[in-house]
């Protein structure tokens, strides 16, 4: 079965139909395709939390529906039977650590697959599987979670999720508060997860460089509607569009902006990293050199 | 002129039987009027260390003066008149139900009259350019709009000294600069010295001194270009590579010859432009 998770008209309004209704989403129509890494970028209160709740049907749209595989979720569904959407679609909140309650890590790993009726044994085997994972070794299993530092007590919050096996893996800024060496050993475990185990990843970000580094697929969210969606490249393109939005741009496609148009350079694509716009700036530098000689 | 934080051999441990101290034999110095950068990994020690300069750590030896006053019991208040903290996450420093009742709660601690505070409140927010807002919600504020709520609650106060522990690491790239750029207005309006706790190089850049913390101890100190020197060294330090320094290795694996000292942006531009026009 293909994991594409598909909204159709989603609007959702908190307290519908009482004096204190407020219109979080509306109007969103967006696909997130099986096997993709999807970046959604919003200001506080664009709605991107609201958004993620509809991903695993912790929440259901008050209008319109959510499709998460053959899953089809509208206002009507009834709250039975979704717990296995759950499973399928793993939701890593901000600050995951603050959830981590168990005497020791590999308890705190094997808490959901017992849930989901995994034996003392195969949970305890599932933690050592999920260990190595997130980066960390086989000598913490028997550690209290509470005595690790911030950054490993995220790693077991992670393990956590991923021992659900899910298909799709939603990340709520998931390096907020880490330093510079933990957000990038993290940002790079999870795309080598989806690289080596095809996992959709859904990255909620407010790091552009993230977006440029990871991405391949961008939703740009709004006061609780969806204003682009496509290709990060295109979409990164308009940099005045995204300015105008408070959103800024790649650190590298800034510069790449700046340089073009103070030396009249043209590159051949947008470059999204400093690697490509490495590659873009070299026959320009080669030219002049040659130009010297 | 004196100084006005000293910290002097101070070691801490939050338990007795912890493996090594959160803090190991640290000493520093800050002038008035300097703005401090203090850098180094997670569970290097720099938040600990911003406790222990306003009481809410004690340490287990050495000793701390701020404003010429040895902190002890007797004094813990009065050296917190003197130091306000802007902390990480702008959601858990919210009290007041608009933002002008915010501003005004730490005065009301302290039992400032009532017409010292109003005025003393319209000037916070006008210096922080958050007027407009006084009569907002904070909750509907944004990340930015929030930290400077909460800096304009510390200037309210009157306070020598400014302590940032992480206060921009959750904000997005806008916010950030909103509240770098409110935090150097306020600085030189009020003559503040700055200690800043930070991961963030724009931060870091706007010191007048970097100090880097690693397990516990002061391990190196220098100028921002100094430090920002150091190339990819700076990730083990605790601190991201300046965009000039990753478009520098990206360009060196493309097999260009690239300065090997630091460079701003400007700096870089100004290098290429150089390049460019030799003839």
């Amino acid at each position: 079965m293909v994991m594409d998770i598909v909204f159709d008209k989603v609007g959702y309004t908190y307290q519908k139909g009482t004096p204190f209704q407020s219109r979080a989403l509306y109007d969103i129509d967006l696909m997130i395709k099986e096997g993709s890494y999807t970046a959604i970028v919003g200001h506080t209160g664009s709605g991107k939390s609201t958004l993620l709740q509809h991903l695993n049907a912790l929440r259901k749209p008050t209008e319109g529906t959510v499709t998460i595989g053959d899953r089809v979720i509208t206002s009507e569904t009834e709250n039975k039977n979704l717990k296995g959407l759950r499973k399928k679609v793993g939701i890593v909140f901000q600050f995951p650590e603050s959830q981590l309650f168990d005497e020791t890590v590999a308890k705190d790993i094997a808490f959901g697959p017992k849930n989901f009726g995994a034996s003392e044994e195969e949970g305890r085997e599932i933690a050592e599987r999920m260990l190595p994972l997130v980066g960390l070794d086989e000598s913490f299993l028997e550690t209290s979670p509470f005595d690790l530092s911030g950054g490993q007590m995220r790693r077991v919050a992670i393990a956590g999720v991923l021992a659900m096996k899910p298909d799709v893996l939603v990340l709520d800024e998931p390096t907020a508060g880490l330093d510079p060496k933990g957000r990038r050993e993290i940002m790079d475990m999870f795309y080598r997860l989806h690289k080596e185990q095809g996992l959709t990843i859904v990255l909620v970000t407010h790091q552009m460089d993230d977006v440029a580094y990871y991405a391949d697929h961008m939703i740009v969210l709004e006061k609780g509607t969806v204003m682009k969606e496509g290709d990060p490249r295109e979409i990164f393109r308009d940099a005045d569009w995204l300015k105008s939005k408070q959103l800024g741009v790649p650190s590298a496609v800034e510069f790449a902006n700046q340089i073009q148009k103070q030396f009249g350079w043209s590159f051949s694509t947008l470059p999204l990293t400093t690697d490509e716009l490495a590659r873009e700036m070299k026959p320009f530098l080669l030219q002049k050199e040659a130009e010297r000689q | 002129m004196d100084k006005i934080i000293s910290v002097n051999n101070v070691t801490f441990r939050y338990a007795e039987d912890s493996a090594r101290p959160a803090l190991d034999g640290v000493s520093l110095s800050i002038e008035p009027g300097e703005w401090v950068a203090i850098i180094g990994p997670n569970g290097s020690g720099k938040s600990t260390l911003a406790k222990t300069i306003n009481g809410l750590i004690e340490p287990d030896s050495g000793e701390v003066t701020v404003g010429g006053l040895l902190l002890n019991e007797e004094n813990v208040w009065d050296i917190r008149k003197m130091v306000g903290m802007v902390f990480q996450n702008p959601d858990n420093q919210f009290v007041g139900s608009t933002v002008q009742d915010d501003v005004a709660f730490g005065m009301e601690n302290l039992g400032i009259p009532r017409d010292e505070m109003v005025t003393r409140v319209h000037d916070a927010l006008e210096k922080v350019n958050m007027l407009p807002f006084a009569d907002r919600e904070p909750a509907r504020l944004s990340g930015g709009q929030k930290q400077r709520v909460a800096i304009a609650g510390i200037i309210a106060l009157r306070p020598d000294i400014i302590i940032l522990d992480e206060a921009t690491s959750m904000l997005d790239p806008q916010g950030r600069a909103e509240v770098l750029q409110t935090v150097k207005e306020v600085k030189e309006r009020e003559n503040l010295s700055v200690l800043s706790i930070t991961h963030d190089i724009d931060e870091a850049a706007e010191a007048n001194r970097v100090l880097m913390m690693s397990a516990g101890k002061l391990v190196q100190e220098g100028t921002p270009e100094e430090i920002f020197s150091y190339g990819d060294r700076l990730i083990e330090l605790g601190l991201d590579l300046p965009f000039p320094e990753r478009l520098k290795a990206s360009l060196r694996k493309e097999g260009i010859d690239v300065p090997e000292t630091y460079l701003t942006e400007e700096g870089l531009v100004e290098w290429l432009w150089t390049l460019s026009s030799t003839k």
